[in-house]
């Protein structure tokens, strides 16, 4: 097992992950008198692509929100960089690095598509009131050094074309892509993506799949991501959760995963006891 | 009882009476909201309207006939008729049924799908501009409304409590008829909602709209249904206020607090509506029967409010709500 | 011809940020600035002044104040009256304090005070929504109404309950009271809406203009990429307020000269503010003098045409009025809710492509 690597391994592919950088231990979330999450544990490795899966309702959208803070679990803890992480809002998660994408898109429609990747970089952006209202030196200062730091996220991302678009005029797939660039904006040490492939035709899936690959290549980030298409998340990630009614019950690479017992029962719908 | 208590309990129950007004409007609120999401500010000025086309039908003033003298020189004042009540309410009726169409068909169907904010603000410019189209139909001056209901103080009430406390309350009887009508109006929307076809409909809508229109329903049936409801109730309500104060201006005032009435009892409740309205009714008149002489009087301008106020920031779902789970 | 986009490049990040990318625009803005603070001046009759361009002036401070709030934080206010009448009261409370201060403080004091009275009541904003904060500053609205009215202190024991501003002056030239003269009192006016035009403007092109439109966007989303919604708010709260209580103070002082806060600062001017910005156009600056300036003219011109002219009663032309002004909003949200401002960017558009525009 990988518990037994402190240090970290080396992929098939020959890229390097290092140590935990996140642990979930033993979280239990529950809405009234409905269980979503119960007692899950798991972790996260510095540089890993890292999945959780299950089928609709499994838990697992419920579960980013306990990680990036929008919602606290009734008992378990979160460790986040070798330390406990206290009860936080969700702006205090994002300030630590931890960035994210959403199932149905949570784009800023009102904006364009510069000043909404802008938003990404809000917490490097330190000038203080007086400085913006005057827009003295550093505050116009940093507006232009933010901006190129930006600007390369949107050749990153193939979006030049649309970089002065209002959102709400542009496609579906587009949206994503745009969606995608804020939370790179921000260079999270994680980047969280809910299901970034939803909604998606095969093209589209497969731009999605290159463009996560080359993120984590290039910038070294972490990433967790939710889907429930097998295929796409077996050829992307590292190791893989499964969820199945709130519950874990896998936890491994895709190969292990994919021999587990109840993997297999959860996804070709053998009844439960 | 002590003098204090009993003056404080006059106070309360003619709180009661100002309460049952500002259900009513509030009541209006509610139904156009449960169905279509959209919080109609005009709902008060509604209530005025009604009331201004009943007294214009009742006394046979001939509409527009300011406007009309201006453009072209002419002095028309009235058709030279009086109808009877009966008439004149169904007349009004019809007219705020056709209003009801005209908003669903010329407004709210073009804005289909906008924000809530936006259709807020769009019922703030109907109240506008309805105000402006009453004053300009039926003249802008202070109407007396006499629907045959009777005023004064009532005998009944100054009797038994002076049999209990000693002391006779004075209440107007026009007050209890208002109380007693409100009740049979919203007994009958009760039995409208659940024991006919329209008011499953109106249910179901309230409940879901896509299932709603997946089942057949029309919604811009159900829209014109409700607007013209919120009509109805806006006409009693205007009939209650202008047979008391008379017909004016201030009456769409009075529906502003509707808005904290509908806070305390919830957005999509009918009982929510009622109670919240005899909360605040109650509570405005005992606030300023307590407080009144140490920080000033007319409290009731802004009592209501603050309520309102401090209640949200306990309970912002309001009494009869649901707790909203947010979701990403 | 002369509109041109084409062949105006930007070779910096600064440039293209700028807030007239585009020449054309650049030099109409200079021209405008020019002839309000050339022109202006030496051709402005006392009944132009007082009739139109001082309430334009200060209404479109108000309008900027409130669109910050609505239009690019997306928290509605109705309470702007109230706010107003908080400015007002202030300046005069300073103005009678302190006879020594010069009246350019007094006024931004007097912002700054509604500023601190717009932040208590914006603090309902963070856990209450929509409608919910509309009746939460409807409190604000009625009960600051109601203090100015019933606590003597305010107007300072005056039997009349009414506050009257005093003379002061800038530069040697009376600003308030009855010997302020048209030009400096258009010119007092005219130097603290450019300031403040200009800020919001920075402002609004900022990050923090990034956060309050985040939060109007999607506050959810916005608390998740790191958004402090306690701070976004409070702020659009606060500069909102200061901007509105600064034309309380100069509406008071400059343009009223005196006032009773009920009849001043009631329901109707939160109204008259919002209906502004509505039809100015949601999240936009031009937006906020368009809107300002069609809603000052607009009723000036009917009252001209419809009493002046056809000798209507002044009664039936202010109710033609209400329903005209109510009309608009409604044919401006349902047409065009982007208002004046949306319709301007049409033209300019077509402008840009004119003569070819295929």
């Amino acid at each position: 097992m990988l518990d037994t690597q402190p240090e970290g391994y080396t992929t098939a592919d020959g890229r390097k992950i290092g140590g935990v950088v996140m642990e979930m231990k033993n979280i239990t979330l529950r809405f009234g008198g409905v269980v979503a999450i119960k007692d899950i544990s798991f972790d996260v490795r510095e540089g890993e692509i890292r999945a959780i899966i299950g089928p609709n309702g499994a838990g697992k959208s419920s579960m980013l929100n306990v990680i990036s803070g929008f919602y606290h679990p009734q008992e378990g803890e979160v460790w986040y960089k070798g330390a406990r992480r206290p009860r936080m809002r969700p702006y205090q998660v994002a300030r630590q690095g931890i960035a994210r994408t959403f199932q149905n898109i949570a784009l800023f429609e009102g904006m364009s598509v510069l000043d909404n990747i802008m938003t990404g970089r809000l917490n490097h952006m330190k000038s203080g009131f007086f400085s913006q209202a005057l827009w003295w030196g550093p505050a116009a200062k940093e507006e232009a050094e933010n901006r190129e730091k930006v600007e390369k996220v949107i050749d990153f991302l193939e979006i030049q074309h649309i970089r002065k678009t209002p959102v709400r005029r542009l496609p579906y797939g587009l949206k994503k892509r745009v969606e995608l660039a804020r939370a790179l904006a921000a260079e999270p040490s994680i980047l969280l993506l809910d299901e970034p492939m939803a909604g998606m035709n095969v093209e589209e899936k497969e731009d999605m799949s290159r463009f996560v690959l080359d993120v984590n290549d290039e910038f070294g980030t972490t990433i967790v991501l939710i889907e429930h298409d097998m295929g796409v998340v077996m050829d992307l990630s590292d190791r893989v959760v499964v969820m199945d009614y709130g519950k874990k019950i896998g936890d491994g690479t895709p190969d292990e995963v994919r021999s587990n017992e109840e993997v297999i029962k959860a996804y070709l719908g053998v009844s439960h006891d | 009882m002590p003098d204090t208590l009993l003056f404080a309990l006059e106070a309360a129950a003619n709180g009661l009476t100002a309460g049952v007004m500002y259900a009513l409007v509030a009541l209006g609120f509610v139904l156009i909201f449960k169905a279509s999401g959209i919080f109609n500010f005009s709902q008060g000025v509604m209530a005025l309207f009604a009331a201004l086309t009943l007294v214009g039908l009742q006394t046979g003033q001939i509409p527009f006939s300011h406007l009309i003298n201006a453009m072209f020189g002419t002095r028309l004042h009235h058709f030279g008729w009086t109808l009877p009540t009966l008439v004149a309410i169904a007349g009004t009726v019809v007219v705020m049924v056709a209003f009801a169409w005209l908003v669903e068909r010329l407004i709210f169907r073009h804005l289909v799908n906008q924000e809530p904010i936006i259709l807020f603000m769009a019922t703030i410019g109907l109240a506008y501009f309805l105000e402006g189209l009453g004053d300009i139909m039926w003249g802008a001056e202070v109407k007396r409304l006499d629907v045959g209901i009777p005023q004064g103080m009532s005998p009944v009430v100054d009797d038994v409590t002076y049999a209990w406390f000693g002391y006779g309350f004075y209440m107007d009887t026009l007050e209890l008829w208002a109380a007693l009508i409100a009740g049979v109006l919203v007994l009958s929307l009760i039995l409208f909602s659940q024991y006919t076809k329209q008011g499953r409909a109106l249910r179901a809508v309230a409940d879901d709209h896509q299932a709603a229109l997946s089942v057949g329903i029309s919604l811009r049936f159900i829209w014109v249904l409700v607007w013209s409801l919120a009509g109805i109730v806006a006409l009693v309500a205007g009939m209650m206020w202008g047979a008391k104060s008379g017909v004016q201006f201030s009456l769409s005032l009075i529906a502003l607090k509707a808005l904290p009435v509908l806070i305390l009892g919830g957005f999509t409740s009918i009982p929510g509506a009622i109670v919240g309205g005899l909360i605040i009714g109650v509570g405005e008149r005992l606030f300023d029967f307590f407080m009144g002489p140490i920080i000033g009087g007319a409290t009731e301008n802004w009592f209501a409010y603050m309520l309102a106020l401090v209640f949200l920031l306990f309970r912002p779902q309001g009494l009869f709500g649901e707790k909203i789970i947010e979701r990403v | 011809m002369i509109y041109r986009e084409a062949g105006d490049f930007k070779t910096t990040y600064a440039a293209d940020n700028q807030t007239f990318p585009i020449k054309g625009d650049r030099y109409a803005y200079y021209l405008v600035l020019a002839l309000a603070l050339g022109v202006m001046p030496l051709i402005i009759t006392d009944y132009w002044t007082n009739a139109i361009i001082i309430p334009f002036l200060i209404y479109t401070i108000a309008a900027l104040g409130l669109n910050i709030l609505i239009g690019y934080c997306g928290q509605l206010s109705l309470g702007t009256g109230g706010f107003m009448a908080v400015g007002a009261y202030a300046s005069f409370k300073l103005m009678t304090a302190f006879p020594e201060l010069s009246i350019v403080f007094v006024v931004l004091l007097a912002g700054l005070c509604t500023a601190a009275v717009g932040v208590a009541f914006g603090l309902p904003s963070l856990r209450i929504k929509g409608f919910y904060l509309a009746v939460a500053t409807l409190a604000a609205q009625f009960f600051l109404i109601w203090l100015f009215t019933r606590t003597p202190w305010f107007f300072n024991y005056s039997p009349t309950g009414m506050i009257s501003a005093p003379t002061r002056t800038v530069f040697g030239y009376a600003v308030t009271g009855p010997r302020a003269s048209a030009v400096s009192m258009y010119l007092f006016c005219l130097a603290f809406l450019i300031g403040l035009a200009w800020l919001a403007r920075n402002l609004t092109r900022g990050t923090l203009g990034r956060k309050w439109m985040a939060i109007r966007d999607m506050d959810i989303a916005a608390e998740i990429i790191g958004v402090n919604p306690l701070i976004a708010k409070l702020s659009a709260f606060a500069v909102s307020s200061f901007y509105v209580g600064i034309a309380g103070a100069l509406l008071f002082v400059v343009y009223l000269g005196s006032v009773e806060a009920g009849e001043a600062f009631g329901i109707t001017v939160s109204f008259l503010v919002l209906f502004m910005v509505i039809i100015g156009g949601l999240g936009s600056i031009l937006g906020s003098f368009l809107g300002a300036f069609f809603l000052v003219v607009g009723p000036v011109l009917l009252k001209i045409l419809l009493v002046d002219n056809l000798r209507w009663s002044s009664d039936l032309a202010a109710h033609l009025e209400i329903m005209i002004i109510g009309l608009l909003i409604i044919v401006f949200l349902v047409l065009e809710p982007h208002g004046l401002t949306a319709l301007w960017r049409t033209i300019k558009e077509k402008l840009r492509l004119w003569p070819f525009p295929h």
